[in-house]
């Protein structure tokens, strides 16, 4: 749904202007907060980071701020290392992942938000169920009717590399909350990490469920919402390609219909 | 108020197994746009300025009144489908979005009926 305007509870107010830590080596942050147990609209928040004090990425910096300042910053996070998708937020107006942004990347302030357009449940943290559900909904899991066979599923060489590119994807949600479209119809397009999973089952040689899996997203608003802006690939931490994944989807639907 | 689960949501009323006619279509009128435009434009500045009867001598051309008519049917065919894409993505009030798309296929028809006639008329003799 087009919405060209925040709601009036969810512009973001100036907020808190914490105390500056002593050194030479200080980053200013401004940071998204809302909590929704104090109500009210978000606002963001100045922090002055002692960058001496912690490692070279955005993530350091939060966790510095969270064990020297504010402890009630919330942000989710696990890996570190660019592997679980846990820490995507909106770090200088695009979407990426905390703890491979370096803070050298950036210049002058520092702004973190959380991912663009979805509800927020505190702080950087988005409600990802939504997303979830309709990564869920592509039933991303091997199907076969074909008896299974006493050992593995075969696969040839050439046919596990047609999965490059596509199942490095850590689910991050970068690409997704980047695409104009996801925002105004994220409801019912599935956006570009789902259809990027998708396409990662759909040619999967030992997938058997080629077919189901077409019709479950031939759909003018799950799978040709989809115009081309290409958001979702300049973002994407992991360097894949979904706006490409998405025009192979679109083949293929031509394919079986020619 | 209504429970339902996020799965519930994404599901709704299932896949319209539609869309990629819409899809080919846009493709296919873009591509045909492209050397029909450039008609157009070469038969505009021919006929700019001129009197009824020179438009009656060019349109009685069938291969003229043809890609005209081509013309007409392939960029009002392309625009309505591009509108449409356009009504989808930003008017989300169900009422609305469907009599947008209701009157977006009425002028689509309405114009291209009168720019065919037109062109045949003259075509056959004003
Ligand atoms: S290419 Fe498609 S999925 Fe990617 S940002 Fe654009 S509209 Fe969204
Ligand atoms: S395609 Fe890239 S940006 Fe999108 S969810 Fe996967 S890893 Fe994240
Ligand atoms: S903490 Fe795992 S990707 Fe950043």
């Amino acid at each position: 749904m087009a919405q060209l305007t925040l709601p009036k509870g969810s512009s973001v107010k100036a907020g808190k202007v914490w105390p500056k830590p002593d050194g030479d080596n200080i980053r200013e942050f401004k940071i998204y907060r809302y909590d929704p147990d104090q109500g009210g609209n978000p606002r963001t928040d100045t922090f002055f980071v002692n960058v001496s004090e912690c490692g070279p990425m955005i993530l350091d910096a939060l966790l510095w701020i969270k064990d020297n300042i504010d402890a009630t910053l919330t942000l989710r996070r696990s890996c570190r290392e660019g592997i679980c998708g846990s820490c995507s937020m909106n770090v200088d107006g695009l979407n990426t992942l905390a703890c491979t942004k370096g803070m050298s990347e950036v210049k002058g302030v520092i702004k973190v938000y959380p991912l663009p357009h979805l509800p927020v449940v505190k702080d950087l943290v988005p409600d990802l169920s939504n997303f979830y559900a309709q990564h869920r909904s592509i039933e991303p899991w091997l199907q076969t009717k074909t008896p299974a066979p006493g050992t593995e599923w075969k696969q040839s060489h050439e046919d596990r590399e047609k999965l490059d590119g596509l199942y490095e994807c850590i689910l991050c949600a970068c690409c997704s909350t980047s695409c104009p479209s996801y925002w105004w119809n994220g409801d019912r397009y599935l956006g570009p990490a789902i259809l990027l999973q998708a396409y990662r089952w759909l040619i999967d040689s030992r997938d058997e469920a080629t077919g189901e899996r077409l019709d479950n997203i031939e759909d003018p608003f799950r799978l040709y919402r989809c115009h081309t802006i290409m958001n979702c690939t300049n973002v994407c931490p992991k360097g894949l390609n979904p706006a490409q994944a998405i025009a192979e989807i679109k083949k293929l639907m031509i394919e079986r219909q020619i | 108020m209504s429970i339902k689960t996020p799965l519930k949501k994404v599901t709704g009323l299932g896949s319209a197994k539609s869309g990629t006619t819409h899809f080919w279509h846009q493709r296919l009128t873009a591509l045909a746009n492209i050397p029909l435009s450039i008609f157009l434009i070469w038969f505009i500045a021919s006929v700019a300025g001129a009197n009824r009867l020179l438009m009656v001598v060019m349109l009685s051309n069938p291969i003229i009144s043809s890609l005209l008519i081509l013309s007409i049917f392939s960029i009002l065919w392309h625009m309505r489908l591009g509108m449409q894409v356009v009504i989808e993505d930003y008017i989300a009030t169900e009422s609305r979005k469907i009599l947008a798309l209701t009157l977006n296929n009425f002028f689509v028809i309405g114009v291209g009926a009168l720019c065919i006639i037109s062109v045949l008329k003259l075509g056959f003799g004003g």
